[in-house]
C-alpha cells in the first residue's frame, strides 16, 4: 500500500514537471513562430508602404505598360517590363539547363545509381549548392562568357545568356534534390508491377516512375525557378545592368533584382523617386516569387498521387 | 501407363531443377526440385518466412532486382534456362506474368493500366480489342466497361486486384505467377479471385503462393508444401496433387501443418 502510494505520488510529480516542461516550450516555440511572423509582415509592410510612395508619383498604368526603365536618365520612365524581361529571359535559360539536367541526375540517382554512387553523387551536389552566388556570377563573368564568345564573337560581356547558363548550373542540385525526394517516394509496388510486365529500368523509370512522381517533379521545377527569378549576385555581376525590352540572349540585360543592387549602392537620395521605385520593383518580385512557391505547394498538395 | 507418363512429361512447363537461392549470405531456399505442369494450379503453401514467395519470384527473375540474391540450379521453361546467360529476364516476364500481394495498379486510368504492358511490349494490333479481352478474362469488364477513362484508384480493392490480374493478362503470358493475391482482400473479392483463378486455368498455367489452407484445397490441383527449419533455409517437405496433400500427406510434417498441429 504504501510502494503503492510513493509510486503514485512519484508519477503525480513526474506529471507536473512534464506540464511545465510542455509549457515552457509551447510558449518558447511560440514566440519563435510568432517572431517570423513579424518579421514576414513588417517586410510586407515597408514594401507597400515604400511603394505607396512610389505608386502615387507613377501610375500603376505607367508601371505596368511603358517599355522603357529609366529611373535617373533623363526623361524619366517607369516602364518594369525590360526588368521583368530582363528577369523571365535569364529564368528561361536557366530553366533550359536546370529541368533536364536535374531530372536525369534525380533520375539516375534515384533509379540507376547503386548506393556506392549515389553516396557520392549526393556530396558532391551538395557541395554544388553550398558554392556561394558571388563565386558563380564570376565563373560565368570570367570563365563562360569567353567560352560564349567564341561562338557568338558579337556577344556583349555582360549578357544574359552566361548568366542564365550558370544559374541553370546552380539551381541543378535545388531541383534535383527536391525530383529524386518525389521519385524515391513511389513506392516500389509501382517499379515491381512494371517489371512483371517485362519492361526495362528505363522504361519503368519513364513510364511508371516519372509519371507517378509528376506533380512532385513539377514542383521541384517551379520551386527552382522560383529561386532563379529572386537570385541576384549571380545576375548582377554577369548579366549587365542595361534594362532592355529584348529576348535577344547575348544581349546585355537588367534583371529585377540586379536593378534593386544596382541603386542600393547607388546615391539614389532616400526619398527620392528612384529610391522608391527600388520597393515598386522589389514588391512585385515578392509577388512573383511568392506566387510561384504557392503554386509549387499547391501542385505537390492538389496532384498528390495516392498510391 | 507409358503413355500417361510420356503425357504428362510434355504437360510440364516449368521445370525447377536443385535450385538453391541466396540473399546475399543468407541461403533462403535449398536444393529444390519440382515439375509444374501446363494448365493446372499449382499452390506453394507453407508457414511464413519458408521461401514460398522467393520461390514464385525464381520463375520470373523479379529476384533480379535485389542486388545480392544469387540463385544455383536451374529453372527450364520452354526447354530453355531462364537463368542461362543468354536469355533476357525482361523477356521472361513477358511470358510470365504477376500479381502481388497488395494490388499495385499504376496511378493512370483504368484503360492505360491494361494497356501498359501491351505498350512496351510494342504490340501493333487493336489496343480497344485486346483490352477488353484481358478485362473480360479477368471478369472485370462489366465493372468498368463505362468507366476506362477513370483511374484505377477510384475502385475497391477486390477490383484493383482484378485489374492487376488483366494488366498481366493482357499480354498473353503463358504463366502467371499469384503471390498471396487475396492476402489485402475482403471474402468477397477473395472469392471472385478464387473463381478467376479456376477459370484462367484453362487458358493458362498458374501458380499461386497462399497461406491459406483451404484456399490452396479449393483452387490448385497440386500443391508444394515448403518448410524452413533452424537456419531459416526453405525446402521442400512434399509435392503432389493437392487432394492427396490434404487427405493423405506422405510426410509428418505437411500432415503437422495443414492439421494445424504446426508448431
Amino acid at each position: 500500500m504504501n510502494l503503492n502510494n510513493s509510486v503514485f505520488d512519484a508519477k503525480r510529480g513526474h506529471r507536473l514537471r512534464t506540464k511545465i516542461e510542455g509549457r515552457v516550450v509551447y510558449l518558447f516555440v511560440g514566440i519563435c513562430a510568432f517572431i517570423t511572423l513579424v518579421v514576414t509582415f513588417a517586410i510586407i509592410w515597408n514594401l507597400v508602404q515604400q511603394s505607396i510612395g512610389f505608386f502615387t508619383q507613377v501610375s500603376i498604368i505607367e508601371f505596368f505598360t511603358e517599355k522603357r526603365w529609366s529611373p535617373i536618365l533623363i526623361p524619366k520612365s517607369f516602364g518594369i517590363a525590360p526588368l521583368v524581361a530582363g528577369t523571365f529571359l535569364v529564368t528561361v535559360i536557366s530553366s533550359f539547363v536546370a529541368v533536364p539536367i536535374g531530372l536525369a541526375v534525380a533520375i539516375f540517382s534515384a533509379e540507376y545509381a547503386p548506393d556506392t554512387v549515389r553516396k557520392i553523387l549526393r556530396p558532391i551536389l551538395e557541395v554544388l549548392a553550398g558554392i556561394p552566388t558571388v563565386v558563380y556570377g564570376y565563373f560565368a563573368l570570367t570563365f563562360v562568357t569567353p567560352l560564349l564568345k567564341i561562338i557568338f564573337p558579337e556577344m556583349i560581356i555582360f549578357n544574359a545568356l552566361s548568366a542564365g547558363l550558370v544559374m541553370g548550373i546552380m539551381i541543378i542540385p535545388f531541383v534535383s534534390s527536391l525530383t529524386e525526394d518525389a521519385l524515391i517516394a513511389v513506392p516500389n509496388s509501382l517499379r515491381q508491377a512494371s517489371y512483371a510486365l517485362g519492361a526495362t529500368r528505363f522504361e519503368t523509370s519513364i513510364k511508371v516512375v516519372v509519371p507517378a512522381a509528376l506533380s512532385g517533379i513539377v514542383a521541384a521545377f517551379v520551386l527552382g525557378l522560383s529561386r532563379a527569378i529572386g537570385e541576384t549576385m549571380l545576375v548582377t555581376i554577369a548579366a549587365g545592368a542595361t534594362p532592355k525590352l529584348t529576348f535577344n540572349p547575348i544581349e546585355s540585360i537588367q534583371t529585377m533584382t540586379a536593378y534593386i543592387v544596382q541603386l542600393a549602392l547607388g546615391e539614389a537620395a532616400n526619398g527620392s523617386i528612384e529610391y522608391q521605385s527600388i520597393y515598386a520593383v522589389a514588391i512585385l518580385l515578392f509577388v512573383m516569387t511568392f506566387s510561384m512557391n504557392t503554386l509549387g505547394h499547391w501542385i505537390v498538395k492538389r496532384w498528390r498521387n495516392v498510391y | 501407363m507409358i503413355l500417361n507418363n510420356e503425357q504428362n512429361k510434355s504437360n510440364i512447363i516449368l521445370r525447377v531443377k536443385n535450385l538453391s537461392f541466396y540473399y546475399g549470405a543468407f541461403q533462403a531456399l535449398k536444393n529444390i526440385s519440382l515439375d509444374i505442369e501446363a494448365n493446372k494450379v499449382t499452390a506453394i503453401i507453407g508457414p511464413s518466412g519458408c521461401g514460398k514467395s522467393t520461390l514464385l519470384r525464381c520463375f520470373n527473375r523479379m529476384n533480379d532486382l535485389f542486388s545480392k540474391s544469387k540463385l544455383e540450379g536451374q529453372i527450364i521453361f520452354d526447354d530453355l534456362d531462364i537463368y542461362s546467360q543468354s536469355i533476357d529476364p525482361v523477356l521472361i516476364r513477358s511470358k510470365i506474368g504477376m500479381v502481388f500481394q497488395k494490388p499495385n495498379p499504376f496511378p493512370k486510368s483504368i484503360y492505360d493500366n491494361v494497356a501498359f504492358g501491351l505498350r512496351i511490349n510494342g504490340f501493333a494490333g487493336n489496343y480497344d480489342e485486346e483490352i477488353e479481352r484481358a478485362l473480360i478474362q479477368s471478369a472485370l469488364w462489366d465493372e468498368v466497361k463505362d468507366r476506362l477513362k477513370d483511374n484505377a484508384y477510384s475502385l475497391s480493392g477486390g477490383q484493383q486486384q482484378r485489374l492487376c490480374i488483366a494488366r498481366a493478362l493482357a499480354i498473353r503470358p503463358d504463366v502467371i505467377l499469384l503471390d498471396e493475391p487475396t492476402s489485402a482482400l475482403d471474402p468477397i473479392g477473395t472469392v471472385k479471385i478464387e473463381d478467376l483463378v479456376n477459370v484462367l486455368k484453362n487458358d493458362y498455367t498458374i501458380i499461386i503462393v497462399t497461406h491459406n489452407m483451404q484456399q490452396a484445397a479449393r483452387v490448385s490441383d497440386k500443391t508444394a508444401f515448403l518448410l524452413s527449419g533452424e537456419d531459416r533455409c526453405g525446402i521442400l517437405i512434399e509435392y503432389d496433387y493437392t487432394k492427396n496433400i490434404f487427405s493423405n500427406p506422405k510426410m509428418k510434417e505437411t500432415e503437422d501443418y495443414i492439421t494445424g498441429r504446426f508448431s
